[in-house]
């Protein structure tokens, strides 16, 4: 045990792999992407048999839904580096070449995720090696997912489960083989109720509605879906089909626990390429960054730049931490929220500052800056708005109910 | 009494002990003193440096003796060793106890009580950086070890921990870049019982100072230098016996001396300042500073300059830290008990929120600060890290402190509560430069 904040030699071959991809791979369609919006990035499929491959022999590399949370008992009591922090590495190497195509990445979707940490061993065989995607926010319920309104009825009879409902927001939702669907068993009871269900794509009872024109992440497909009459079977339901009103929302929840430094490593890895450029402009500009001068003995925007690394440094530090204690099996709700808080807030002023220090290089699409403006908004919203995390953590910190801190 | 009529005291006192000492008068220093003098009170409350012991090598060192360098570490791991772990339980306790319960006496008397000094040094955290072969208690050179101790010290009190940390400043750097003459010298008084104060001055008196661009200069003088400039904020100055100041050395750039405080031509005065009062903070002034040529520490080599500075940039990053955290711990009780249109404002979004974004700065500051300091420790480059700590300690901390004071409305204005202090304190860490080390 000794304090060392530096990523771990092992984990060098992950990250130049996953550099390698971003910018050889996804940097050079990202435009072509953003632009085509709605149009399948054909290029992926090769790419993700590759990741496939790699990931066959190591920890992770790829998108938010590679690693689950379910990871094996911890061997010995040592302190461990394990597929947590991997991902959150990989994750930002990847969205230093593009978010969206990241998010877009077959068999690399969020349902991934929560399939990986909650599904038994016959609902991993069943559904392994399927691309998933997640189905939570409906048009009246967003970030109060307790407040969903699609439903999931037992028909004794079949022994199907019987979904009616509207979904929006599904990433990846026309792509994906499968679509992982929050719905309340009784809506009377609340949270408790609510299960995920894994539906077919195929299943005639979910209907492809639209697919959104976004801000950002044009690459990724957002598409919502109507349930009308969609049956699955039995064991389509994820994890405990009792409705336990004591265990309340966590199991659902828990997945969020590990996702949210996942997000916060995309945003981190948008920053960075935004950084990365902007430090190169400047450069040619003729301000250089200094980092003994104090930061206002310098050129105004050298100073703004070392707040934004400033900044950066600390949302980065902050998801491997988090992602440490995952690996670690220390409970980490407080400080997932943490990474994402501040991952999606500084990461956001940080892209929107780039631009303003790059002029109309960084404003016209010459340039990728403002494309990433644009893509980082989104992770201060997605799995969890800023604030909902702030929410989340202020009622952990003060040790407050829902009821009392709304 | 005010602090300024304490000042006039003090400066009364020195000039006469001064006036009746024919000392001057046999070495023909009179004149020369009392014009000295003269300018001083008309300029402040100017007093020579403090008398001071002599500092003479009881032994001869072949060498000088460096602490260990940590082993690389392979995992990325936030917790402390034991030894650490043990440390930081002692030092968290005599924080809580002994340094807060004083805090609000020392922030107003400007004086750390003697017997909390004592205290600390029995502790040991003054002598973190002294080799074990000269007396010192820990064989590993260990910036996280001083950062975890730092950030104890600065939860119980900001302005107590630099008074007590800031003569450890001394004995961290002789270990660090002092030959072995100059360890032998110096370095014994600083293991004894009734330790000399020492301080280490780096920041000027002017605004955008850079710890780069230095107004004190040092002139080379048949062997030795001589030194003239101003030093600020400089802790505990009127008692200090040694000082470590930096000074633009002529065709060379900026450099450290050593300069004993009875040295000719060494004044100080206090200059008290919005926060850090505990430490008694106060400007060195050298005028025609004689010293010899073995008072130049590390070779005057521009390298061991900068990594000084960025030492003592993590070093306010731990107490910022420190502080934060104890503003995050005070706050939550407060705002869960504090009622306000019938229930706890906690319950409030605006004021719950605040909470949320003190705990994300803290941990943020935090992992920042140990991450430079582990980087230093094991022997990598570390600039950057620290800059950075800085940069968010600078911005976060002084958020944090007004916050403090906010989210208690009224009673964060007042002296009843450490917010008031927190405030002033936390401006300090992007002002500093030097004083502590790590």
């Amino acid at each position: 045990m000794a304090i060392n904040l530096e990523v771990p030699k092992k984990y060098k071959p992950l990250i130049t792999q996953a550099n390698q991809v971003a910018a050889e791979v996804l940097r050079p369609i990202s435009r072509k992407y953003d632009r085509a919006e709605h149009e399948y990035p054909k290029e992926l499929d090769m790419l993700a048999a590759v990741v496939d491959g790699v990931n066959e022999g190591s920890d992770a590399l790829g998108g938010a839904g590679a690693a689950g949370v379910r990871g094996e008992e911890k061997a010995d009591a040592g302190n461990k580096n394990g597929s947590n922090m991997a991902t959150v590495l990989s994750v930002e190497e990847m969205c230093w070449g593009d978010v969206g195509l990241l998010l877009t990445m077959p068999r690399q979707g969020l349902g991934n995720s929560a399939i990986a940490s909650v599904a038994t061993d016959e609902q991993l065989k069943k559904y392994g090696g399927k691309w998933a995607a997640m189905a939570i926010t409906e048009p009246e319920a967003g970030s109060d997912s307790a407040a969903i309104r699609t439903t999931a009825v037992l028909d004794e009879k079949t022994g199907e489960y019987v979904l009616n409902g509207e979904k929006i927001y599904v990433t990846s939702g026309e792509r994906a083989d499968l679509v992982v669907v929050w719905a309340s068993l009784d809506r009377e009871i609340g949270r408790a109720a609510i299960k995920s269900f894994i539906v077919e794509r195929s299943n005639p009872g979910m209907k492809l509605d639209r697919l959104e024109h976004k801000l950002g992440i044009r690459a990724s497909d957002t598409a919502a879906f109507r349930l009308e009459d969609c049956r699955v079977p039995k064991d389509a339901l994820l994890g405990n089909p009792e409705i336990d009103t004591k265990a309340g929302f966590g199991g659902v929840m828990k997945t969020f626990d590990n996702t949210r430094p996942l997000v916060a490593a995309m945003a981190i890895g948008v920053g960075r390429a935004c950084l990365d450029e902007t430090k190169k402009l400047l450069k040619k500009a003729g301000v250089e960054i200094d980092y003994t001068a104090p930061a206002n003995t310098q050129h105004a925007a050298a100073a703004r730049f070392l707040q934004y690394e400033a900044d950066w440094e600390a949302a980065r530090l902050m998801a491997l931490h988090a992602a440490w204690m995952a690996d670690n099996k220390e409970p980490n709700s407080v400080q997932a929220s943490m990474s994402k808080a501040k991952a999606g807030r500084v990461c956001t002023e940080i892209a929107l500052g780039c631009v303003e220090l790059a002029g109309t290089l960084g404003y016209s699409e010459v340039e990728l800056l403002e494309k990433w403006s644009r893509d980082v908004k989104i992770l201060d919203i997605f799995e969890g708005t800023q604030q909902i995390q702030l929410l989340i953590i202020a009622r952990m910190l003060l040790g407050k109910s829902s009821a009392e801190l709304k | 009494m005010t602090t300024a009529d304490r000042s006039m005291g003090l400066a009364l006192r020195a000039v006469r002990s001064l006036a009746e000492s024919d000392l001057l008068d046999r070495v023909g220093l009179r004149k020369q003193v009392e014009k000295a003098l003269y300018n001083g009170t008309k300029e402040g409350f100017r007093a020579a440096g403090a008398a001071g012991r002599t500092f003479a090598a009881a032994q001869k060192l072949g060498r000088p003796a460096r602490q260990k360098k940590a082993k690389p570490r392979e995992l990325f791991d936030v917790t402390p060793d034991e030894d650490q772990q043990m440390l930081v339980e002692v030092t968290k306790q005599f924080a809580a106890e002994a340094i807060r319960p004083a805090a609000q006496e020392a922030d107003h008397d400007s004086k750390t009580p003697q017997e909390l000094l004592e205290q600390a040094a029995e502790l040991g955290v003054t002598i973190l950086g002294v080799p074990e072969s000269l007396g010192g208690v820990v064989a590993e050179r260990s910036a996280v070890t001083s950062v975890l101790i730092a950030e104890q010290l600065g939860h119980g009190d900001i302005g107590i921990a630099v008074s007590i940390l800031a003569p450890g400043a001394v004995p961290t750097a002789l270990g660090l870049w002092g030959d072995a003459d100059q360890q032998a010298k110096y370095l014994p008084a600083f293991t004894e019982d009734n330790a000399p104060a020492a301080a280490l001055a780096i920041v000027e008196p002017r605004p955008l100072f850079n710890p780069l661009k230095l107004d004190t200069t040092a002139k080379k003088e048949g062997t030795g230098f001589v030194l003239n400039g101003v030093k600020s904020m400089v802790p505990r100055a009127a008692e200090d016996e040694l000082f470590i100041i930096a000074a633009d050395l002529e065709n060379s750039g900026p450099a450290l001396f050593i300069v004993e405080s009875k040295t000719e031509g060494v004044f100080t005065e206090p200059e008290p300042g919005m926060g850090l009062r505990a430490a008694a903070t106060g400007r060195v002034i050298l005028e025609n500073v004689k010293v010899p040529a073995d008072a130049l520490l590390g070779g005057g080599d521009l390298a061991v300059y900068e990594e000084c500075i960025h030492r003592s940039r993590i070093a306010w990053c731990a107490l910022a830290t420190g502080a934060a955290q104890a503003a995050l711990d005070y706050l939550i009780p407060y705002v869960n008990t504090r009622d306000a249109f019938g229930e706890p404002i906690s319950h409030r979004q605006s004021v719950a929120f605040k909470i949320s974004d003190i705990g994300i700065e803290t941990d943020a500051m935090r992992l920042l600060t140990y991450r430079a300091a582990s980087r230093a420790d094991m022997g990598r480059t570390f600039a950057r890290e620290a800059a950075l700590a800085r940069k968010l300690a600078t911005d976060k901390g002084m958020q944090i402190g007004s916050d403090s004071v906010q989210l208690l409305g009224g009673h964060g204005y007042i002296k009843e509560h450490p917010a008031e202090r927190w405030y002033r304190d936390l401006r300090a860490v992007g002002v500093m430069e030097g004083a502590l080390l790590v």
